[in-house]
This record gives C-alpha cells, structure tokens and sequence, in this order.
C-alpha cells in the first residue's frame, strides 16, 4: 500500500445552471496519506461537504479527478464504485443515520452484511467493534435509548466495521458538548487511526483543532491555506 | 434469507404501526375481493344445481332456455328424433317445475319438482333412505335431505302431503351435490306423476337428457339436435350458459365485478399510501445504505421483499378471515351461498401481487432518486 490514499486534482463542481448556477468548489487539489488525521475546516458553505463528498465517491465532480489507493473513482461504474465505498471506505454522518428500527448491533453490522457475511456471524463480528467503542452491554439496545456520544461512537463502529482504509467524518462533534466531543476525536486519534488508515474529518469546531495532523481551510469553494506546510495543497482555478 | 433481507424485514416489522396498516389494508381488500367472488361463485355454483345433481352428459332445450329452472317446454317429437341420432345410446325426458306444499301444519310451502324418466329413472339421486322402486307406489316422492328440508317440517317416510291438491307421500330422502339457488326444497317423482300433478302446457317435456355412445359423438348429435330448430349442450356448455346469463344478463356480474375494483382501490390506496410513507420516513436510512455501499439493485431487493412480504401475509390473513366468516355463516345459514374456489384465490392473488408492485414501484423510484450526497447535506 503506497502512503498517498487520496489524491484530489483540481476537483470542480458547481449546482443549478444559468443564473442559478453556484460553483462549491472551485478546483481543488490535495492529497490525504495514510496514518493521518486530516481536518478540513471552514465555514458553513465553504464547500467542505462537497468536496468530502466528491472524494468519498458520492458526488460526481464536474471537472477533475480523484484517486483513492491510485486508481480514479470517477472513470469506474456506479456499482464499482459503490463497492470501492463498501471496502475501502468508511463513514460518520453528522446525524449518525442509524438506523432506528435495528438494535445497535444490527446498526454495526450493516457493512459487514452487505459484504455478504453471514448474519450471525456479522453479528458477532459487530459485538467485537462495539466492545472496541466501549458499548458493548448496549448491543441489544435501539439506538435512541442511547445518548448522542454513544450514538456517535455506535457510528463509528459501524464505520470501522467493515476495515475501511478511509475513514471520513462529517462534523462528528456538532451536537455533542465539549467534553464528549473532544473525548470522541480523542478516541478516533487513539484507537481507530493507524499507519494503515486515513482519517478525514470535516469539521467547524475548533475546539477540536489540537488533534489534528493536517488542517486544510476552505473559504468560498476554495482551498486557502492548510497547517503545517507538509500537507500538499494547490489551488487551481 | 440473507441478511439484506433480513434488515429490510426487520425495517418493515419492527416499525409496528405502518406495518399493521400496512397488513390492515391488504387483508380488508383480500377479505372483500374474496367474500364478493365467493359469494357470486356460490350463487353461480347454485344456479346450475340441477344441472350438477342429474348429471347428464348432454342437455336438449329450446335455444332461448338461459338457466336451468326456466325451462321451455319441446314437443314429444324431438324426444323421438333424439332417440334416433346416430351415436345417442339413449335419450329421456326429465321435467322440471315448481309447485305448492300444503303441509300438515296446514302452511304452504314452495317446492321445485323434478320428474324422471318412469323407464329409467335417470337423473336419480342418491337416497339416504328408503328404496328406489317404491317411487312407482302411488303418489311417491323422495325429498331431498338439504338445507331447505326444514322447511318442510322434517317428513320422514310415510308422511303425507298435500301437493297441488293432490296427495304426496315421502317414500325416501335423497341427497344431492349441491342445494338450490332459490332456498325451496326440492323434491323428486316420476315423469308422468310430474305432469299429471302439475299444470303445464300443451308440451310438456322441460329437457332431453341424451346420454352418447362416445365422447366422439357429441358434435354429430349437437349438429342434428340444431336441425329441429333445438340446441344440445354438453354438462360445461350448459353450466357455462347459465353461469353466462347471470354474469352479463342479470346485473349481478357487473355489480361483483365493480364491488371487487373497488375493494381492489381501496387496498391498492391504502397499501400504496401506507408504503409510501414508509419508504419516504426511511428515505434517509436507503440513503445511509447507500453511502456505505448498497448497490441499486440490493435497495430494489430490499424494497420487492418488503411489499411482497407485508402482500402475501396480508392475502393469507385475507384469505383465512373470508374462510372462516364463511364457515361461521354456513354453520349458522346451511344455505348460505359462498364458496371459495382456486380461480377466486389466483384472481385476489394476481391482485395483491399489483398492489404490491404499485407499492414497490412507487418505493423503487423514490429510493433510486435519493442521492448519498442528501445524506451528507442533511
């Protein structure tokens, strides 16, 4: 596995037409490598959320590319490259999107079923992640009997679940006080980053900031700055 | 089951209250699609009573006879011509018609009379007592044991009627396969005894019972009954007849036909409705699935299985609810006319099956348009 996990190339893409038209990004280009914990920050409508979203394989860019381990996401066909997001990569949505009507372990045993594994073993495969985030005496509860910190970390077991090489978090501490949320990015820095992974985590908080290995700034669709300077940033147009 | 398919069945069950609506509303429109077509089934299945209980393979009327109680009687001289078709092994007459009951309570009451064949007696039923020559002995009858024998006081053998103004003595109890349409016992005599009991006009003979040589020859003798101006029908053509006559000439089709639509939209709005929202209020977790991975088609799997599931369990509950109202109504109403037969079960089930597609459609296109990016945008 080569260090570069994801490499976006002048990543553009704009909604609506003619008067309408609002471009979100406005020609991206970054790289994000494998045992590192990216922030990408900025202000709400900087277009974080786009580009987190073109990078995941979610939304096609209008212009521009993105390699995830080498190989460009956006030249593969729709079901490669919902298989690419099943195995390599992993998500933590904002609201969480569990999944109500399912225990919490069925919730973090999603990925591991639609990898086609057996359900009680996916089961018990599940229990295993929840132990590893501390909710494993939860298992058979519905997620809303949880608290917002445990429905965060029940994400993200779901997300760690299926061995993803990607992990990207969307705001993961926006409806959680401090203390919980400095106490979650604490524990994706501790236990669920590796050499192996990388970790992407969008995000306003800047009480959060001190864990971060990388910080890339967005303003307006663009990239305007990243800290430290070893991170590779450009901004094309 | 694979998993998939057991997170889209935990989905749709564990979310109670849509999924009893949901179960609610198929089972309701399975319940009255099949309660109508039974019942019209039964009241189709009693229309040709006699044809069933005679049991002739081949039936000679007046073209204009369109069920079997409403006979035009034909003169002797078809009888005659009957009996000398080529490939007719034998023909007889058989009479029926209607008559008054003076019982020994002194009331009245409406009986249809069939006449068989003094020779041959065919078209006899089955009698459960007595014996079949005694119909010979003067003023004979057999009563058929049915739902309506009540209504006759319960003769046993040797009870005594008044029939017309004449006598009638009970000299045996028959069973027959199936009960009348009109709710009037029926009872049995010989030829002759019918007509000189029963005013009539100057013809007198209601059918020609033809039994053929072979099956091979029922055409030739159909051709030559058509000759005299007559019509010969097999046992199916002549059960199709009437079955036709009260589908399309008396209303009672159209008016099941409309009743079944309507429990049909009803279902169909209220299943489509229900599983509308319940893929609307699960937009977001199709969505997160997905974002994670899920492929088009699984979703479409997910969202099949659901409907299909929530259709067949609601057509079961259908099916056992009409079934069991209708044994509950013949334990208490012998007579009641209602029977559930295959052609009215694949009939609702063909209708279950577009109620679950419409729903699953509507579902499929929905979920298909979601994009994992709404997802993210929240």
């Amino acid at each position: 596995m080569g260090n570069v996990a994801i490499k976006a190339k002048a990543l553009i893409k704009w909604f609506g037409e003619g008067e309408t038209k609002t471009t979100a990004v406005k020609g991206a280009s970054f790289e994000a490598n494998f045992g590192e914990l990216l922030y990408i920050v900025g202000p709400s409508g900087s277009g974080k959320t786009t580009l987190l979203s073109m990078i995941s394989g979610i939304l096609k860019p209008n212009e521009g590319s993105v390699l995830v381990e080498g190989k460009d996401i956006w030249q593969m066909k729709s079901d490669d490259i919902a298989d690419l997001r099943l195995h390599k990569i992993g998500f933590v949505f904002q609201d969480y999107h569990l999944f109500p009507r399912l225990t919490t372990v069925e919730n973090v045993a999603i990925p591991l079923i639609l990898k086609k594994m057996d359900w009680d073993k996916a089961l018990n495969v599940a229990l295993e992640y929840l132990e590893i985030v501390g909710l494993k005496d939860r298992a058979k509860l519905q997620p809303v009997k949880l608290s917002g910190g445990e429905q965060q970390r029940v994400a993200i077991a779901r997300a760690i679940a299926g061995k993803p090489d990607i992990l990207i978090f969307d705001e993961p501490t926006a409806s959680l006080d401090g203390d919980t949320g400095r106490k979650i990015v604490e524990f994706i820095k501790t236990k669920i980053l590796n050499p192996d992974r990388c970790v992407i985590i969008v995000t306003h908080d800047s009480r959060i900031y001190e864990y971060a290995d990388s910080i890339m700034k967005m303003e307006d669709g663009n990239i305007i700055g990243f800290e430290p300077q070893h991170i590779i940033v450009t901004h094309e147009k | 089951m694979s998993g998939i398919l057991k997170i889209a069945l935990k989905l749709l069950v564990n979310d109670r209250s849509k999924f009893i609506a949901l179960l609610v509303g198929i089972t309701f429109a399975v319940f009255l699609m099949i309660m109508m077509m039974s019942m019209f089934s039964g009241i189709l299945s009693r229309s040709s009573a006699s044809v069933y209980n005679v049991g002739a393979k081949i039936w000679v009327m007046d073209p204009a006879v369109n069920n079997a109680t409403s006979s035009i009687p034909m003169p002797d001289y078809v009888l005659s011509n009957a009996r000398s078709i080529e490939g007719v092994k034998y023909a007889v007459p058989i009479y029926f018609g209607n008559a008054l009951v003076k019982l020994k309570s002194g009331a009245y009451q409406a009986v249809s009379v069939v006449g068989l064949d003094d020779a041959t007696l065919y078209g006899r039923p089955e009698l459960i007592e007595g014996k079949i020559e005694d119909i010979y002995a003067e003023s004979a009858f057999f009563v058929v044991k049915d739902a309506e024998f009540k209504k006759l006081e319960n003769p046993v053998i040797g009870t005594e009627f008044e029939i017309n103004d004449h006598r009638g003595v009970v000299v045996g109890l028959a069973k027959v396969a199936s009960g009348g349409l009109f709710g009037i016992p029926t009872v049995y005599t010989t030829y002759n005894r019918a007509i000189t009991y029963i005013p009539s006009m100057r013809f007198t003979t209601s059918y020609i019972l033809i039994e053929p040589k072979s099956e091979a020859d029922i055409p030739f003798i159909q051709q030559q009954i058509k000759k005299l101006g007559y019509q010969a029908l097999t046992r199916d053509q002549f059960v199709q007849k009437i079955s036709d006559f009260y589908t399309y000439q008396t209303g009672m089709g159209m008016n099941v036909l409309m009743m079944t639509a309507i429990s049909f939209i009803v279902g169909l709005s209220i299943s489509g409705q229900t599983f509308y929202t319940f893929i609307l209020e699960n937009m977001e977790r199709f969505g997160a699935l997905k974002a994670i991975g899920a492929k088009g088609h699984e979703l479409i799997t997910m969202i099949l299985f659901q409907a299909s599931f929530t259709a067949l369990l609601g057509y079961g509950l259908g099916v056992g609810l009409a079934s069991g109202l209708m044994i509950l109504a013949k334990l208490r109403l012998p007579s009641y006319a209602a029977q559930v037969t295959y052609t009215n079960l694949t009939f609702a089930f063909v209708m279950v099956l577009i109620m679950a597609g419409v729903s699953s459609y509507i579902g499929v296109r929905k979920v298909l348009q979601i994009q994992p990016f709404d997802i993210f945008r929240g």
